[in-house]
């Protein structure tokens, strides 16, 4: 498939990227392009110019706090998580990656690509919101840290603006997490997907693929009922396709919040 | 913009539109036309080749970003003629048919043993998750792997 013509820059620093996502109305930042490629190849996305972001290794790693934070650069493939020991001191983040698409993808796609695409059928959205993520966004002149939870927007929107960066993912000390999805064969899309953490004194529960952004619900305790009865409560509205009635959907977010409640009351 | 690349060992240098994806670089530019286009919407995984060594979609990537990169291709494996084990077990075991999804569950294949070169069922079936295979059923092609694993 040929593209529509593009400009390409391949900074070799924060601020040279920042530089240019600021100079250029139409500039993206490219990650892994896992998403992005094939979204321009469909024209449902025509940058003006490409900021490649491959050689800013400031971007990448993870890094292990002695308090248990782990920190994640927006350019760290699922590849780079799913091996790495830092990471497994929050084990849901290696189990969540190694469920997305193909070996090809999780080797190249990036959990910073993943959030800022915010594709409402993406994994790892309800996984920040429930786990109470935050997200660091560097601007041309200044860094602000937001909650995962204030970070998703709407379909494909950010909170990371034009001319803005997201440069890392920090997610606090914790064990007590879960995850369930129901695909499109294995590994595929999810049709509907939940997160849950019971770290930090409270259950959080976020639903993904039933709307905009991940729908964050607070059971009263960890019980199937009282899970299923709460997001019941939150009135969904989720869409139906050909994979999936908006009924099913509904019925299907119920289930997996309790699954995914079930894995976190077990410790991962 | 000018890319160069190292190709199976060899050295290249073209002036490329950086809306060029790599897999058009290969067989148009470079006339390498083992690495085949399947669905180019980054499903079936017939343009899976690596890069620095990692298994990549080459139709999930621009040629530009390749610069100065060392990349591997179906054309690399066989050595003066001789085919590599895996290569020589696809045909033993009747691992392809129409041969398109060939190339990439290759370079699949390849990758997997590499990285671990005693690789279970299990860890061969999700190895070659990311290449489809519509004529075999994978049967075959899992029992080939299997071959050179043992």
């Amino acid at each position: 498939m040929l593209l529509r013509e593009v400009e390409y820059a391949r900074p070799a620093s924060i601020p040279e990227a920042l530089r240019l996502l600021a100079a250029h109305d139409g500039a993206r930042a490219l990650a892994g392009g896992q998403t992005l490629i094939n979204v321009m190849k469909a024209r449902a996305a025509s940058p003006d110019v490409l900021v490649d972001l491959s050689d800013l290794q400031e971007l990448r790693g993870i890094e292990l706090s002695q308090d248990g934070t782990v920190e994640i650069g927006a350019m760290t493939t699922y590849a780079d998580i799913i091996d790495s020991a830092e990471a497994r001191a929050r084990p849901i983040l290696g189990e969540v990656c190694a469920q997305i698409a193909d070996v090809q993808v999780r080797n190249r796609g990036t959990i910073g690509g993943n959030v800022c695409s915010n594709d409402p059928t993406n994994h790892l959205p309800p996984v920040l919101v429930a786990t109470g993520a935050t997200m660091t966004i560097a601007g041309q002149n200044s860094e602000r840290a937001v909650p995962a939870e204030e970070f998703f927007l709407g379909v494909y929107m950010t909170a990371a603006g034009p001319g803005e960066l997201l440069t890392k993912i920090s997610f606090p000390p914790g064990k007590q997490d879960g995850f369930a999805s129901v695909a499109i064969g294995a590994d595929g899309t999810c049709i509907v997907n939940a997160a849950a953490s019971l770290d930090g004194g409270s259950l959080r529960v976020a639903i993904g693929c039933v709307a905009a952004v991940p729908v964050v619900v607070r059971p009263e305790s960890a019980d199937p009922d009282a899970v299923k009865t709460a997001v019941r409560g939150a009135e969904l509205d989720p869409p139906s396709d050909v994979h999936a009635s908006a009924d099913y959907r509904c019925h299907l977010a119920e289930v997996l919040a309790a699954r995914a409640v079930e894995q976190a009351g077990r410790g991962s | 913009m000018d890319v160069v690349v190292t190709v199976n060992g060899e050295r290249y240098e073209r002036d490329v539109e950086p809306r060029k994806l790599l897999i058009h670089f290969l067989r148009d530019d470079l006339s390498m036309t083992g690495s085949h286009i399947g669905c180019d919407t980054g499903n079936c995984g017939a343009c899976s080749i690596l890069v620095d060594g990692v298994l990549v979609k080459s139709c999930m990537m621009l040629a530009v970003q390749a610069n100065g990169a060392s990349i591997e291709t179906v054309e690399g494996l066989s050595q003066d003629g001789e085919l590599t084990p895996l290569q020589q077990a696809f045909s033993d075991h009747h691992a392809l048919q129409c041969g398109y999804c060939t190339p990439g569950m290759l370079m699949s294949a390849t990758a997997l043993l590499r990285a671990n070169p005693h690789p279970s069922e299990d860890e061969i079936r999700r190895g070659i998750q990311g290449n489809i295979c519509r004529c075999t059923g994978y049967v075959n092609i899992v029992e080939a792997i299997k071959a050179v694993a043992e």
